[in-house]
């Protein structure tokens, strides 16, 4: 299956200077470090990681709201310069993005119908009664009543919103969006409805899904692939069953063992992380991961890991995956 | 409200027709300040039907009091006041409103420009920073003094000076806007950059442009009457509300109805101005409104 999505060997450097107008040090923070991602269509991947660690910079990069500073974007087999604004504008057609905030994303003084039919407009996909409709369909597809089509986003519950949000993305049938914290902001019974709803639009459009999230039960009930991120880098990737049940990374072994457990029987004894995660402005030589790795050697402050298939199949950034 | 909303038997335009009526019924203020407005314009639109000619010179009726004959009373030539106020309102009037609206354009396509381009920003704001700089009053007296008195130098000498509060705010507004997740999400759709000012920036900027373009409005009328007072404003010949004041200024203790009307005239259409700005400000403020959501209708 050829890939919809290719991120290859992003890197985004944010430079920021101190002092009065700018004439103190230059700090550089390396928000995405070298990262490759591949997304398959009718598959969810999703990024995991503690805040900070540039999940959200992918996703932006991904959907070029911003420019990498070094690397390339690969979307539907061409790659996307962000210097040429018109092609950029139509292949929005192709990737859309459904943010994590329903109430800052909708333009409160917008209808819904106005709101969903957005992307249409821009992009000049349809127009009159075609574009009605679209809309009606869209409305349907989220399992949000017509009568919505006339009403502004501050009558409506955060799960419509975000409702509404979805439909907006789906709206130009496109064939990857990404989900920036998409359920994070939601009530928990919201959530698994929407995470429902997100189901089923994959399963009828086999759009693909680059689903950013901190949280390891959400990953784990909608992912196909997981990444797993730490300070600006991937340091372990594979399919959800291979990452969850042998993950090989000591970092992704903390995480897991970071959730809590349903049943007192199951508690684990693993320990979870101990320290703070470094500052991006100063990431540890090496292993990025070493200051707080239990298993961290000379080696780890030397040499980089560079990420390399397993035994079991996924791919890990760390120097002893097999042995520890 | 409530009743209203739940309502079946009316569209969503008529509900928001209804609020609107609703809004004008809590706020007495507004109403009023908008009706003096409405009929100051209505008399500086018909002068010519209302009243007789305001330069007809009458020398056997000189400075006589308010009579059922001369609602107003006569001036030092026994020219009608009352006709003369009525007159003077145009020029207020168009100077206001020419001021308000040159202002607002200008401003808005500057503030625009420096809050969305970030490039252009710091330029932009340093010649505004420079243009405020320029006291109005000033800069007027030189531009009639250089091209001579008329209603359109006073309108750029007014407007000059205007412009960068107006364009300051528009800038605030813009910056405010560009940061919105809402606009991000518009560029995420395809949206061009024209798009995104028509449809998710400048409705949202909408009211406070409106609210500044009615202090712009007063303080234009007044700076207008202070011109034409000092003599550097309306040619004589053309009455206006600060040049009668001035004429009017001299026989202050012989016949103070000269100055008193045309006085009471500004007074009261300056008052009703800043009111309606005040309570546009109220409306359309959404941390102080419910009905601020519906601004997008009013254009």
């Amino acid at each position: 299956m050829t890939s919809v999505l290719q991120l290859n060997n992003l890197r985004k450097v944010y430079a920021s200077t101190s002092g009065p107008f700018g004439l103190g040090k230059k700090q550089e923070v390396v928000a995405v470090d070298d990262v490759t991602l591949n997304l398959l269509p009718g598959r969810t991947f999703c990024l995991v990681g503690e805040s900070g660690c540039g999940k959200t910079t992918i996703g932006r990069l991904a959907m070029q709201l911003t420019g990498p500073t070094a690397g390339e974007v690969i979307l539907d087999g061409a790659k996307v310069d962000s210097r040429d604004k018109v092609a950029l504008r139509a292949g929005r057609q192709k990737i859309q993005m459904v943010f994590q905030d329903p109430f800052a994303c909708l333009n409160p003084r917008m209808t819904g119908s106005q709101i969903v039919g957005e992307p249409l407009d821009c992009l000049g996909l349809a127009t009159g009664a075609a574009r009605t409709k679209r809309i009606s369909t869209l409305f349907d597809q989220v399992g949000l009543p017509r009568t919505f089509m006339d009403r502004r986003p501050r009558e409506m519950s955060g799960g419509q919103r975000q409702r509404l949000g979805i439909a907006r993305a789906l709206a130009p049938a496109p064939k990857v969006i990404v989900a920036d914290e998409a359920v994070a902001a939601l009530d928990v019974s919201i959530r698994s409805q929407i995470l429902n709803l997100l189901n089923e639009v994959q399963s009828k459009t086999q759009v693909a899904f680059l689903f950013i999230s901190h949280d390891l039960s959400v990953v784990r009930y909608l992912a196909d692939d997981v990444a797993v991120m730490y300070l600006g880098a991937v340091v372990e990737t594979g399919t959800a069953d291979q990452v969850f049940n042998a993950p090989a990374h000591p970092y992704t072994r903390a995480l897991l063992a970071s959730i809590p457990a349903t049943h007192p029987s199951k508690r684990s004894t693993a320990s979870g992380l101990t320290g703070e995660v470094p500052s991006p402005f100063a990431i540890p030589s090496g292993c990025r991961f070493r200051t707080r790795c239990p298993h961290a050697t000379e080696l780890c402050g030397i040499e980089r890991p560079q990420l390399r298939h397993t035994g079991s199949g996924q791919s890990v950034a760390c120097h002893y995956a097999e042995t520890i | 409200m409530t009743n209203i909303t739940s309502s079946p038997e009316f569209t969503p335009r008529q509900k928001r027709g209804i609020a609107r009526i609703d809004a004008f019924k809590q706020r007495p203020v507004l109403a009023v300040s908008l009706a003096i407005i409405f009929i100051a314009v209505l008399l500086a639109l018909f002068a010519p039907v209302l009243t007789t000619d305001p330069a007809h010179i009458n020398p056997i009726k000189r400075l006589k009091p308010p009579s059922s004959e001369d609602w107003f009373g006569t001036d030092q030539i026994g020219r009608s006041v009352f006709a003369r106020v009525i007159w003077g309102a145009r020029v207020s009037l168009l100077v206001g409103l020419m001021v308000a609206l040159v202002t607002t354009i200008v401003g808005v396509a500057i503030g625009i420009c420096a809050g969305y381009f970030s490039r252009l920003d710091s330029v932009i704001m340093r010649i505004m920073d420079a243009v405020m700089a320029i006291p109005a009053v000033l800069l007027a007296i030189a531009l009639v003094a250089m091209i001579g008195a008329s209603p359109l130098v006073l309108v750029i000498a007014i407007s000059l000076p205007e412009i960068p509060r107006m364009a300051r705010m528009v800038r605030a507004n813009v910056l405010v806007m560009r940061a919105q997740t809402f606009v991000e999400a518009a560029v995420t759709c395809g949206a061009s950059v024209p798009w995104i000012l028509r449809h998710h920036i400048l409705p949202a900027a909408a009211g406070p442009i409106l609210v500044q373009a009615t202090y712009v409005l007063a303080s234009a009328m007044i700076l207008e009457a202070i011109l034409s007072f000092l003599g550097a404003g309306t040619p004589p010949d053309v009455p206006s509300w600060g040049n009668m004041m001035s004429e009017g200024r001299q026989f202050l203790q012989l016949a103070p109805w000269i100055l008193m009307f045309p006085a009471i005239c500004l007074g009261l259409v300056i008052l009703a101005v800043n009111t309606l700005g005040d309570a546009l400000r109220d409306l359309l403020d959404p941390n102080l409104s419910p009905a601020a959501g519906k601004v997008g209708d009013l254009q």
